[in-house]
């Protein structure tokens, strides 16, 4: 069905200046720690020559639309950087997804899963 | 540790620091714990890295400003090349471009990211969330006036503004007016009145009224 999909402008959907929106939102938190180690690693990765900022832009833009909703800020960094490292030999999608695995087993929270 | 769920800035924290484990800060600890074991980089270079992003505050762009404010050679130099002037003051940009834009008594001038979230962070920090909010990134570019309004910078009819839109590799900071009333100041007094929203253009310096009775030079 393609009754729903509406006709492509020529934009994506990161390409929102001129857009209409909803007044801006004013609310600020404070960075958390793993989201300052997200960002950290983003410019460590890039500074070693790893990937480029245009391959992190890349595949945030890659994201679909609801990904900017339903993911925050540096949730959709760190996925980005996962792919770039990836992409770039680094490291394999088993690596990560058996750490993860182990990670997830070692405590309840941020706190009791991080080293370091 | 129990907290009462403001942080000591005033802010709330982060609803993921009272959650179960998130998907995808395990992904950060993976990726994170990966890298050091195959000796891409190191924990000490990670935190040092942090320590250096919270180093960086409005507090260097207010140090700027002053020093425009006072030192004519530095403004030139800064609407020349602002990368090599504030790169000269201890705030690289590193390869980036920066731009200065200045706002006189009939311009203002606004910073947005209508793509992402590109910011002098040099000079500012890491941007606040509305920065990156789609309604700033939507509105600022089709309807700066109002944007401007919901931050309290109303504009007479006859200010011209311009809106700069960054990219990854070109950030602006504004250069908000010199407040009345500041003749003679000290450039750390001065500094004190410049705002980080007066140099992204949604605020303007402090007036000297707007500083705290005992903080007011005398």
């Amino acid at each position: 069905m393609t009754d729903n999909i509406p006709p492509f402008d020529g934009r994506r959907w990161h390409d929102m200046g001129g857009d209409t929106a909803q007044a801006v939102p004013k609310d600020q938190h404070d960075f958390s720690l793993w989201e300052k180690r997200v960002d950290a690693l983003m410019i460590l990765c890039s500074a070693k020559g790893h990937f480029t900022v245009d391959g992190l832009r890349r595949v945030l833009e890659d994201m679909p639309p609801e990904s900017f909703e339903t993911m925050t800020y540096y949730e959709r960094w760190i996925a980005s950087i996962g792919q770039n490292l990836v992409e770039a030999g680094v490291l394999t999608p088993a690596e990560i997804g058996q750490r993860m695995s182990e990670i997830q087993t070692r405590g309840a929270t941020y706190g009791d899963a991080t080293r370091g | 540790m129990p907290h009462d769920h403001m942080s000591p800035s005033g802010h709330p924290f982060r609803a993921d620091d009272d959650v179960p484990l998130s998907y995808w800060q395990a992904m950060e600890i993976a990726v994170r714990e990966l890298l050091i074991e195959k000796g891409v980089t190191t924990a000490a270079e990670i935190a040092s890295q942090i320590d250096a992003m919270d180093a960086r505050s409005p507090a260097n762009g207010a140090q700027v400003v002053a020093r425009i404010w006072t030192d004519p050679a530095f403004r030139a130099a800064m609407l020349q090349d602002a990368s090599a002037a504030t790169a000269a003051m201890g705030f690289d940009i590193g390869p980036m471009k920066l731009i200065a834009v200045e706002n006189t008594d009939t311009l203002h001038n606004v910073v947005v990211c209508t793509l992402c979230s590109c910011y002098p962070r040099n000079l500012l920090g890491l941007p606040p969330d509305w920065y990156k909010s789609r309604a700033y990134r939507s509105r600022t570019v089709r309807e700066p006036r109002a944007v401007l309004a919901e931050f309290g910078v109303t504009l007479p009819d006859n200010t011209e503004v311009r809106v700069h839109d960054s990219t990854a590799d070109m950030r602006y900071i504004v250069i908000p007016t010199r407040p009345a009333g500041t003749d003679g100041w000290s450039r750390d007094d001065l500094a004190r009145l410049v705002t980080r929203d007066s140099m992204i253009g949604t605020g303007r310096a402090k007036s000297p009224e707007g500083l705290a009775g005992t903080d007011r030079p005398t």
